[in-house]
């Protein structure tokens, strides 16, 4: 086939890194901003962290399509059933309905997805939903196609209770370690800090010096 | 109730020029004619008592119950028509079933109450339909809302409550009540006022014959839900049955 | 409706054959669940093969009770992915429930069973569900997922007692297969754990409670030794008439020390 071009009639997906960890007060994740159709980068500036109510939000891996799809459903019913009872939806509700659609559309959908958030009642919390649909809580948890280089990464550097600026570094670098050797996994670190107060974004850049732009070799031809 | 209906009276869709919805009114006329029923919200516990009238001594003793479980930790308790309680107990556990498998959690009293009030409501706004002859009592603890205690109304209002009753005593029941300090009882406590209260309440010359009946639910039992638990049974039936021959005028 | 035949209607909003007519107002035929409906016309698709796994579930039975021990791994893949995640569940007072095969699936009909526990109390008859009663209802749930061609892929030990404190011990698989004995075991450990506990077994009493604790102790070890999707980590139901509850997570005792004396291959 000479150069792989099939990416024109490949589904686009994230093959993506995302992370997850709970400090006290909140929850820090991650993600990578690449989105591949094939080996096509279609997307190098991706925002993976998508919000489902004031304080919770996902982090989508597998099909583009479905996850947003996922995320935009289960994003109005929440906030359907705030309306209703006046009460900010809690994280395990929200984790609770992706894993319905998960599951009983696991044979027509391509979503592995990382919930977390914090609510009044239990705090920061991350709740992982993988392929099959099963539904549970951890205290740190990783995703995508990127997540196998750092598995053991995150098992040497996490532990339980670090707080907020360490679970930030955390993310950080093991996204970065993930980006480095996963080639469907690319471009920026997307991080988002949860508390009560909604979530606070940073960016880091991927570069070897961590600056925005580089400035390129000179030309060639001198 | 003032005069009769004139007319007004014979559809739930139309209201008396004065205002009134006859059959919401005639329904809570169901509801004045049943045995008390009281729930009451201590520290960490909640207490439902129904003083059951008993009709005919051929039924058997557990007939016509009027307490009812919801779901693990919630209890429901009617006064009004024994027929349509259970018809709205079982959509009560609809209700409660479909929030568990949307979110797999415990529904929250206040979501169950809303929902349910506003199916009782709905029934007062057709002319092919009757309200519920019912006054409907919800009872719940867990460990993030402590007791909870809800009614709901024929009309379909619904109000959280410490204290509150519906039927035949309902006025002296509320008299009673008053006289108390719910919010800070043990659990013991509350369900030994929960015994004197039907007691006193009941009327020895018309309804001499009746059966205690009593649902509790809180932190002693675990959050679960039990009707006519075996020991705090007797331990309300025996503080009933005192402050009764203590009597003379109703001391607490 | 019309889901199985080409056949056209017999008129124009009229009734398929075989089917009564549905006048205007009436109540519309209701579409059964997803996953209860069976292929169309040019079939359906359905999973072909679990993705989150739990290995090897076992029980054993003693004399007033039974014991079900089952690792805290979840498996995706060959990846060892979920390493705390507990697969024996007690039901209610009298039921323990230890799930193996795809999780998810595991999930969902401990979802499906929370429910009629509910259900069983609300009933408030005293009457609450025997390990027996649940075992027949999963092989019904099973075998018809299965005959729609849309299995769970599940395999499933259920233990208890009965009203009279008899020990219940019996697995259920994904295809409604049932069976039970003083010995029961999924996955690895049918290969592994029943010979060892079936060696051990007199033949003039049932075991005791001793007894069968060890024989649990040692085949979670073995498991351990030998099945590549499992952890040295394990949480054990113990159910009598007088208690029902879950104990642990224990470790494996492990012993490596005579890797020492080999050389070679």
């Amino acid at each position: 086939m000479g150069p792989d071009i099939d990416f024109t009639d490949t589904p686009v997906s994230t093959g993506t890194t995302i992370m997850a960890v709970e400090f006290d007060g909140g929850v820090v994740i991650g993600a990578d901003s690449r989105t591949s159709s094939g080996a096509y980068v279609a997307n190098r500036v991706t925002d993976k962290l998508t919000q489902i109510s004031e304080n919770i939000y996902c982090c989508r891996s597998g099909s583009a399509a479905d996850t947003q799809a996922i995320a935009d459903i289960v994003a109005y019913s929440l906030n359907y059933h705030r309306n209703q009872t006046n009460k900010e939806p809690l994280v395990c509700e929200a984790a609770s309905e992706f894993r319905n659609y998960c599951y009983n559309y696991r044979d027509s959908l391509l979503a592995g997805i990382i919930v977390a958030g914090w609510d009044e009642e239990r705090g920061g919390q991350v709740y992982s939903v993988p392929l099959g649909g099963m539904l549970t809580r951890e205290g740190c948890t990783i995703g995508g196609s990127g997540s196998s280089y750092i598995y053991g990464f995150v098992k040497e550097h996490y532990r339980p209770g670090m707080p907020m600026d360490e679970c930030i570094d955390f993310v950080k670098k093991a996204v970065q370690h993930a980006i480095y050797h996963d080639g469907s996994s690319g471009g920026v670190v997307r991080i988002g800090i949860i508390t009560k107060n909604g979530m606070e974004r940073r960016l880091f850049y991927n570069t070897v010096t961590g600056e925005s732009t580089i400035e390129g070799s000179q030309s060639f031809i001198n | 109730m003032s005069t009769i209906g004139t007319g007004y009276d014979l559809s739930a869709s139309q209201f008396s020029p004065d205002g009134r919805v006859f059959q919401i009114d005639y329904a809570s006329k169901a509801v004045e004619k049943s045995g008390t029923v009281i729930g009451i919200r201590g520290k960490d516990c909640v207490v439902l008592a129904v003083e059951e009238i008993v009709v005919d001594k051929l039924y058997e003793v557990d007939a016509a119950r009027r307490i009812f479980t919801i779901e693990k930790n919630i209890g429901m308790a009617i006064a009004g028509l024994m027929a349509d309680g259970n018809f709205v107990a079982d959509i009560a556990r609809q209700e409660a079933a479909n929030f568990r498998q949307q979110f797999e959690r415990t529904i929250p009293l206040k979501h169950l109450c809303d929902r349910v009030a506003g199916y009782i409501h709905a029934y007062t706004l057709y002319s092919a339909v009757r309200p519920f002859g019912l006054s409907v009592i919800f009872a719940s603890w867990d460990e993030t809302d402590g007791p909870q205690l809800y009614k709901i109304e024929p009309s379909g209002t619904s109000f959280g409550y410490y204290a509150c009753a519906s039927g035949k005593a309902k006025q002296q029941a509320k008299t009673e009540m008053e006289k108390y300090k719910f919010a800070d009882m043990s659990t013991d406590e509350l369900v030994q006022s929960g015994g004197k209260i039907i007691y006193q309440v009941n009327d020895e010359v018309n309804n001499k014959d009746f059966r205690f009946e009593m649902g509790i639910v809180g932190r002693e039992t675990n959050g679960v839900h039990f009707i006519n638990h075996a020991s705090w049974s007797q331990l309300a039936i025996e503080a009933g049955k005192a402050a009764k021959t203590a009597d003379g005028d109703n001391e607490i | 409706m019309m889901n199985n035949s080409f056949a056209q209607p017999m008129w124009s909003n009229g009734p398929s054959p075989g089917q009564f007519y549905n006048f205007m107002g009436g109540n519309a035929p209701t579409q059964l669940p997803r996953e209860l409906t069976t292929a169309g016309p040019f079939g359906t698709k359905h999973s072909t093969a679990a993705i989150t796994t739990g290995s090897s579930v076992v029980g054993i039975k003693f004399d007033g009770g039974v014991l079900v021990a089952a690792d805290t791994l979840v498996s995706y893949g060959s990846l060892a992915r979920y390493q705390d995640i507990q697969r024996v569940f007690k039901i209610n007072n009298n039921i323990l429930l230890g799930g193996s095969g795809d999780f998810a699936d595991i999930q969902s009909i401990k979802r499906n069973i929370d429910q009629k526990m509910i259900e069983d109390q609300c009933y408030n008859d005293g009457v609450i569900m025997k390990p027996g009663e649940l075992a027949s209802w999963l092989t019904r749930v099973l075998y018809n997922r299965r005959s729609r061609m849309n299995p769970l892929y599940i395999d499933v030990v259920v233990g208890g007692v009965d009203e009279t404190g008899k020990p219940f011990l019996g697995n259920v698989d994904m295809r409604g297969r049932a069976y039970n004995d003083y010995v029961v075991a999924t996955g690895f450990g049918r290969h592994l754990a029943l010979p060892l506990v079936r060696e051990r077994k007199p033949k003039d009493r049932d075991f005791t409670f001793e007894e069968a604790t060890n024989l649990i102790r040692e085949s979670m070890k073995v498991l351990y030794y030998r099945d590549t999707r499992s952890i040295p980590q394990y949480t054990v139901g113990i159910c009598t008439a007088a208690d029902c509850s879950i104990k642990g997570p224990f470790k494996v005792e492990e012993n490596w020390t005579f890797a020492e004396t080999v050389k070679g291959y």
